[in-house]
């Protein structure tokens, strides 16, 4: 691996060291907490091993969680960290994101931490568009908690809060990140090594909020959740890959394909040469998110189709950047400001 | 004609009219005008919460009250000398308040049949003798406005909106004020519409020559300069006040400010006026919520800026949970509560001193946060670089507790000297810090100063020092996650030693009594300052004995309070909640102190509080 003179697009403000750096500087001093067997331990390698490719000061970089099991990912890693409140690590890093232009800012959390508890932070963050790396690991359940259903859990969830199953309709993240007017919208596998980590890099060339959602199992209290997606019988047929600039095709062979149906959705076709050339080609960059929002309401676990990729990628001045070009623009403009002249400002009078 | 002039050392007067009336401007015109004339003022504005209640109504009346006087001026006063009412309903709100042979200037045009039946006059008050005890002067100042600009290019409606500066310049006449503020002031706010400058200022000289020629006003009154310490002025009110401390906070420290708000009245105008200031360095973040506020502002301190956010009672309530996380993450934050009535909504422009407890103890667990509050409108700008001090030199987060009446009242401000400000260094952290086992070094986020108890403020950025902090219980020195039983009542106690310790770091309660053999003490805390000073001048100018102590600091509270408390045989207490102090000082101290409370959204009277001193007194 080289040694990158410059930082990804999306964090070119963050200082490079300069030096090639390891997954054990990454890797904190702390013992790790999590369930033997959690998804997030994929998750947390994938994350140490990817940062240090970034060639950024490592000092410069800084997690910021919220509460759930996901939200002790900044323990594990030997940056700058907060744990903080349930849902309120997104605003925190507003914060910290518009004071400091100098930082990479990366927040985690889990479904409930994001969907549920800090809903609005979330759909504010992405419509500002602050320059934050968001990752939500969905694992469909609260599980620091011990078992009660999450925002994101299918209708019907038998818990110990829904004894006789829940019923309210979940949220599809993608469907909802895209609905708050984000910039960069993404959805990954805890299990998908490659995958994840290129989604990651997808996510840290973007200037902008960046969420990812990433399916995470979670061993004790929804175990098998993703299975569909993992397991060699099923994923063929279950797992849409979304490639830029390609037509959208999954299956084993490539057999199926997705196009606009006539009735203004999206519809899964047999593909063969007739239909070939009316299949949905993929574009992240399209500035109208109607396309991305048909794909992220393509299908989802529970009927077995589900896409993942980036579904949005597309740019927006950023909250942060224009904030501190309001700041530069007023210094540049009259001047620094003068303390005295402010106190004396308006009508003043003089007492001999 | 020639017309008798009267000295006065005082005067009261309160503008009303209806929220359209432009009283506000208007009060705040003459006050410019008396400030530069050199009386000693202190101003309270009362207006209604909603906009623009229905027109003529009582809910509609919006008032602005100003005391200016020869002397030092503690509070706007109890009951005006003159109350200029633009509508029947702005009589019939402010009438209660008049004492007898104040002078009432009326808009007789206001007075038709469907107005007074509005606000349930049955009868003109203008015709029958209700009014009697009073010096009515019933002006068509609608009409004679209306006359003065005919002829100028404005609309009829344009020309009544002018009414307002009629009132001011017949007022202006009235008590001899100085024009000329007035008169720049109008050409500067329509500058661009130059009718309208020309009918602002053809009305307000209208008003002051129908002074001048009418023979309902025998008399003219004077009201000499106060002699005050020499140097510039300025008029302030406490929320432009507040604002400039922590400008000058983030100036004196080299630090970034950054505000994370949510608008609430009565704090919105501090959001607004740092919203101005970017050549500072200001950021501001209006966020989605009253949490996202504060967490932005928190987030913005892990950074290494001065995180503040601005709210009232309400926005405490959610912002709780994350005055705790400062509490335990332990960065400086700022906190500024401008107190309104509530409980809930309650009275949203009213003020009030309802929230020192939930300052004090609004929080899950143990989480001790110092409290400042500051006692006169121009106070708060020293409240708030003191603030930003203690929250930067302990690393904790610090509540400002302003109220509506500071927010909105204003008072003469001698401008301090730049150079003069307290400096504030954040000795950020630069360097390892612990010897490890194996002879290296590493960075300890918890190791504290053993003087103040701080721990180490290492920003990100700073090569060497990354570490983790969070809400979860840390260990003692390396703030590593620990749920050990012992460490647990360690860290909850080094806490609250902290902020107990701050008592070295600040002044000692200071007592005046004039007389050095008070048997009883008043003591206050934030706004009250001046009411409680007027009511005890008003007991010691009939020769008893009384001495006043007023709490800046709330927590901790000044070394020697203890001390102060034991020199006195009883302790008045008086606040404008139901005895929030009162139990803070009895549970602390075992002082049976008596407590003396309002919550009617006003400042205390201070008659009203000198009867209280008499009855404690002579109890």
């Amino acid at each position: 691996m080289s040694i990158p003179a410059q930082g990804p697009r999306g964090l070119d403000l963050v200082p490079v060291s300069g030096e090639k750096a390891s997954k054990k500087e990454y890797t904190s001093d702390q013992e790790v907490r999590w369930c033997p067997g959690c998804g997030d331990y994929a998750i947390l390698a994938a994350v140490q091993s990817f940062l240090p490719e970034l060639g950024l000061k490592r000092e410069n970089i800084v997690c910021i969680s919220g509460i759930g099991c996901a939200a002790r990912f900044p323990y594990y890693l030997n940056t700058y960290g907060m744990h903080s409140i349930h849902g309120r690590a997104p605003a925190i890093a507003t914060g910290l994101a518009t004071a400091r232009p100098d930082l990479s800012v990366w927040v985690m959390g889990g479904d409930g931490d994001f969907m549920s508890i800090g809903g609005n932070h979330l759909i504010h963050v992405l419509r500002r568009n602050v320059n934050l790396k968001l990752l939500m690991f969905n694992n469909r359940i609260y599980g620091l908690t011990k078992g009660q259903y999450s925002p994101t859990s299918e209708i019907g969830k038998v818990t110990k809060s829904t004894p006789s199953g829940s019923v309210d309709t979940p949220f599809n993240p993608v469907s909802l990140a895209l609905g708050a007017e984000a910039t960069f919208v993404a959805r990954t596998i805890d299990s998908d090594r490659k995958h994840l980590t290129a989604v990651l890099r997808a996510a840290s060339e973007h200037r902008g909020a960046a969420f990812v959602e990433i399916l995470q199992n979670c061993n004790i209290f929804n175990d098998g959740a993703f299975d569909v997606l993992k397991k060699p019988e099923t994923r063929d047929s279950a797992v849409v890959r979304l490639e830029q600039g390609e037509p959208i095709r999954f299956g084993a062979d490539l057999q199926k394909g997705v196009r606009l149906s006539r009735h203004g959705g999206l519809e899964v076709v047999d593909v063969d040469e007739s239909n070939e050339r009316t299949l949905l080609v993929h574009d992240v960059a399209h500035q109208e998110p109607a396309l991305a929002f048909m794909l992220s309401r393509l299908g989802n676990v529970d009927d077995g189709v589900t896409p993942i990729g980036i579904f949005r990628s597309v740019q927006r001045s950023t909250y942060d950047d224009q904030v501190n070009e309001q700041v530069h623009e007023a210094t540049a403009k009259a001047g620094p400001g003068d303390l005295a002249a402010l106190l004396a400002s308006g009508d003043t009078w003089r007492i001999d | 004609m020639s017309k008798q002039v009267q000295q006065r050392d005082r005067v009261i007067i309160r503008f009303a009219g209806d929220s359209g009336d432009g009283m506000q401007l208007t009060g705040d015109r003459f006050t410019s005008e008396t400030a530069e004339f050199g009386n000693d003022l202190s101003t309270l504005p009362d207006f209604p919460a909603e906009i623009r209640a229905p027109a003529g109504t009582l809910p509609g009346v919006s008032a602005f009250q100003l005391h200016f006087a020869d002397h030092d001026v503690q509070t706007p006063g109890d009951r005006p000398d003159v109350l200029v009412a633009m509508n029947p309903a702005a009589l019939k709100a402010n009438l209660a308040d008049l004492p007898a042979g104040a002078d009432l200037i009326v808009n007789s045009d206001e007075f038709t049949p469907r107005n007074l039946t509005k606000v349930g006059y049955a009868a003109n008050p203008l015709d029958d003798e209700s009014l009697s005890s009073y010096q009515v002067h019933p002006i068509p100042l609608t009409s004679l406005t209306v006359t003065a600009l005919e002829g100028l290019q404005i609309s009829r409606k344009d020309a009544e909106r002018a009414k307002n500066m009629f009132a001011l310049g017949l007022l202006s006449w009235l008590y001899n004020r100085p024009t000329s503020t007035t008169l720049s002031f109008l050409e500067k706010k329509f500058a661009g519409t130059p009718d309208l400058v020309k009918a602002n200022v053809t009305a307000f000289n209208a008003g002051w020559n129908f002074g001048e020629t009418t023979e309902d006003f025998t008399v003219r009154y004077e009201v000499k300069p106060a002699t005050m310490p020499p140097g510039n002025y300025r008029n302030i009110t406490g929320n432009t006040a507040l604002s400039y401390g922590l400008v000058a906070a983030s100036v004196r420290s080299g630090l970034a400010l950054f505000l994370g708000s949510y608008p609430i009245t009565p704090a919105s105008d501090i959001l607004h006026e740092l919203a101005k200031h970017k050549r500072f360095g200001v950021r501001t973040f209006q966020a989605e919520d009253e949490i996202a506020g504060i967490g932005a502002a928190l987030g913005a301190a892990f950074g290494g800026s001065i995180g503040v956010t601005t709210t009232s009672g309400p926005g405490v309530d959610l912002k709780s949970e994350t005055i705790g996380l400062a509490v335990t993450l332990e960065l400086p934050l700022i906190i500024c509560d401008i107190q309104r009535a509530g409980p809930s909504t309650g009275m949203p422009t009213k003020a009030e001193q309802s929230d020192l407890l939930l300052a004090m103890f609004g929080r899950h667990g143990e989480a001790p946060v110092p409290i400042i509050a500051p006692q006169s409108p121009s106070d708060c700008f020293d409240a708030a670089i003191e603030a930003v001090r203690i929250a930067t030199k302990y690393r904790t987060p610090v509540f400002i507790l302003s109220d509506a009446y500071l927010a909105n009242g204003s008072e003469p401000w001698l401008l301090p000297d730049v150079e003069s400000l307290p400096t504030i260094d954040p000795e950020f952290a630069t360097a390892l810090n612990h010897a490890k086992e194996d002879g290296g070094e590493e960075f300890w986020p918890y190791l504290r100063d053993p003087q103040t108890l701080a721990r180490p403020w290492a920003l990100p950025g700073t090569p060497g020092l990354e570490h983790r902090i969070g809400g979860i219980e840390k260990a003692d020195g390396s703030g590593n996650i620990s749920y050990d039983p012992s460490n647990h009542d360690t860290m909850v106690r080094l806490r609250q030693a902290k902020v107990d310790g701050i008592a070295r770091d600040i002044p000692l309660l200071e007592v005046d009594d004039p007389t050095g053999d008070a048997d009883v003490l008043v003591l206050g805390w934030g706004s009250t300052y001046g009411p409680i000073g007027a009511a005890a001048r008003l007991v010691r100018d009939e020769g008893a004995r009384v001495a006043q102590a007023h709490l800046r600091h709330l927590n901790p509270l000044p070394a020697n309070t203890a001390e102060v408390l034991a020199r006195y045989e009883r302790v008045l207490i008086p606040e404008m909640n139901l005895g929030q102090l009162a139990l803070l000082i009895r549970g602390r101290f075992l002082v049976d102190a008596i407590s003396f409370t309002r919550v009617r959204g006003l400042p205390f009277k201070s008659e009203e509080l000198a009867d209280a001193i008499r009855d404690v007194i002579s109890a």
